[in-house]
């Protein structure tokens, strides 16, 4: 108990010292609140990035680059990759930033936020595959041979994939929420392989991906002592059992 | 390691764009017939297309012969030229350089020429390159990257510039090193390569007469985000190879470190010839998108100019040799 009191307030402070809770209980956000004005509030926004493309090849085919730069298939599928990765980090970081009372609430966004990842990891290979090789599969199959960056997104995807597919309630209901579960941490290996797709497409020492990979180790290393309490639990009980 | 005096010109206020500047500049957009281009962005979404028309530096005209060197192919606009740029010490993004290069200073400029040769030292920009005898190029220019351009230069034969310093017989290759001040350079403080960026060639490369210095593009000096005020251009390679704003030359008798190589040795070679049947590790070099172009098409062999440049490599086994 000590151990996860001192847990929250590790997280309280790394939230900006309370903020959220604050805010959270002074909105006191009911499961209405949060399914009729927050939900579709969150929708729109994360619809922006892919908004902010199809801004950005209006104004190229104005004759204005400064938004898709003169290679807008690049930019393009650079943005989709980052937003697909951000929102992976973000979907990530639901479960523990919910473990503060007042943000009990974000769980009920998160197969949204999922969704939402995988929708826009979608879109990047599509725009791969598409835009960038327009459907030239001899060349795209070499490419997930031979190059190791675009072998480990293909895994990446791989992993995706089954969860977008295993997302809704009646998905939870058929295969069990243990199973479930199991099936969802998958989550974590996919969050480690995206900053190597990553890490390795960079060129030169560049610091973003250090950023990405220190977001990651951090939402991962956040749930250890859940796991670590859950385990002993686990074990105390069988132990009471014999 | 060469020790960097502080240079006068370091000490200068970093340039601030004046009224009259901008004027120019749109002035000369106007003239390159892409000034409505620049309204739409203006109108489109207010600051962001700020990098292409208040930051940039007033050019002059440059008067210079025009060529014969032409591949016949569409140029790629001046506007694409101008704001999709590589060029680390601004920032690693595209438009970086296009946003922060007008921080540096490139009036004063001199030259640091050393190592194996008659007529070392100091040079001004002026006593490098003789402004009345530029020559256009239309050079193909392929990026490692696997994009590319057609890109009308300015400037002189590279051979032009380098037998002024007289190099000796024991100057086997040529070294040349970039600008690099923090003050102007905000990439600089990153380390994502080891600064100051270097490049280097073999004697017989720097002399083929396909190697150029540039000075200008279409028309106009140099923008800073091209390698203002001089950079290499070595059309059968890979674009990393085309340092921009040299401020040291160095004739030299062994193979001299270059930057990319010394980050990664495995994918970027010395020689980095554009060769369409050797693989980078992380992208196919077989295709390259034009830039402009939707589909791909073939990347050429020593990026189309095998029938010129060929022979330099006689004998060597081009996949090892890289
Ligand atoms: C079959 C699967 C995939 C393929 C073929 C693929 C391909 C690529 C390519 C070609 C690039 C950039 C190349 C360049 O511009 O040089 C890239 C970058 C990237 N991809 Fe993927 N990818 C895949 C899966 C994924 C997934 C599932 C995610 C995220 C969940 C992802 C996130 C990213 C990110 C963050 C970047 C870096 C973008 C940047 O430079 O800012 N990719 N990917």
């Amino acid at each position: 108990m000590a151990m996860r009191k001192k847990w929250h307030r590790f997280i309280g402070a790394w939230t900006s010292a309370g903020i959220f809770r604050d805010l959270g209980l002074a909105m006191s956000l009911s499961p209405r609140v949060v399914r009729k004005i927050i939900k579709p509030t969150v929708f729109i926004l994360m619809l922006l990035p892919l908004a902010w493309v199809f801004y950005g090849w209006w104004l190229y085919i104005m004759g204005d680059l400064s938004l898709v730069t003169a290679n807008p298939i690049e930019y393009t599928n650079r943005h989709l990759g980052d937003w697909a990765m951000r929102f992976l980090l973000v979907t990530l970081a639901v479960r523990p930033l919910s473990r503060i009372k007042s943000l009990v609430w974000l769980m009920q966004l998160r197969r949204m936020v999922g969704l939402f990842c995988f929708f826009y990891a979608f879109l990047h290979v599509s725009s791969y595959v598409v835009l960038d090789q327009f459907f030239d599969w001899p060349e795209i199959l070499d490419d997930i041979l031979k190059r190791q960056f675009i072998t480990v997104g293909m895994i990446t995807l791989t992993l995706l994939t089954p969860l977008a597919m295993t997302s809704t309630k009646a998905m939870i209901k058929r295969l069990g929420s243990l199973r479930w579960q199991k099936l969802h941490s998958l989550i974590y290996l996919a969050s480690v392989l995206v900053i190597f797709h990553y890490w390795m497409m960079v060129k030169g020492n560049q610091l973003e991906p250090k950023i990405y990979a220190f977001i990651v180790a951090a939402l991962l290393l956040s749930r250890l002592p859940q796991r670590v309490k859950k385990r002993s639990k686990l074990a105390q009980e069988k132990a009471g059992l014999q | 390691m060469l020790i960097k005096k502080p240079h006068a010109w370091q000490m200068a206020e970093n340039e601030v764009t004046s009224e009259a500047h901008y004027k120019n500049r749109r002035q000369f957009l106007r003239a390159m017939g892409i000034a409505a281009t620049g309204s739409v962005a203006v109108t489109g979404f207010p600051g962001m297309a700020l990098g292409l028309t208040a930051k940039a530096k007033a050019v002059r005209d440059l008067d210079y012969k025009t060529t014969e060197y032409d591949p016949g192919e569409d140029q790629t606009s001046f506007q694409a030229v101008t704001s999709y740029n590589n060029f680390y010490e601004f920032g690693t993004a595209k438009s970086d350089p296009a946003d922060y290069a007008h921080e540096m200073t490139t009036d004063p400029w001199s030259i640091t020429v050393e190592g194996h040769c008659g007529n070392g030292g100091q040079f001004a920009l002026e006593d490098v390159i003789d402004f009345s005898s530029l020559e256009e190029r239309i050079y193909r220019h392929r990026c490692v990257e696997a994009w590319s351009m057609v890109i009308p230069w300015l400037g002189v034969p590279l051979a032009s510039v380098l037998q002024k310093f007289g190099p000796t017989a024991e100057a086997k290759y040529v070294q040349f090193e970039t600008y690099a001040n923090r003050d102007e350079m905000w990439g600089l403080s990153r380390p994502v390569l080891n600064w100051p960026y270097v490049e280097g060639l073999r004697m017989d490369e720097a002399m083929h007469p396909l190697a150029f210095m540039s000075v200008g593009l279409y028309g106009k000096e140099l923008l800073n985000q091209n390698g203002a005020p001089l950079r290499l251009v070595v059309p059968w390679k890979y674009g990393f190879k085309g340092i921009k704003s040299i401020i040291a030359i160095r004739f030299v008798s062994d193979m001299p470190r270059t930057s990319w190589n010394e980050s990664n040795a495995r994918e970027y070679g010395f020689y980095s010839n554009v060769n369409p049947s050797v693989q980078h590790p992380r992208w196919s070099q077989s295709t390259e998108r034009r830039i402009g172009e939707f589909f791909r098409r073939d990347t050429l062999m020593f990026n189309g100019y095998e029938e010129e440049v060929a022979s330099l490599y006689r004998g060597m086994d081009l996949s090892r040799y890289f």
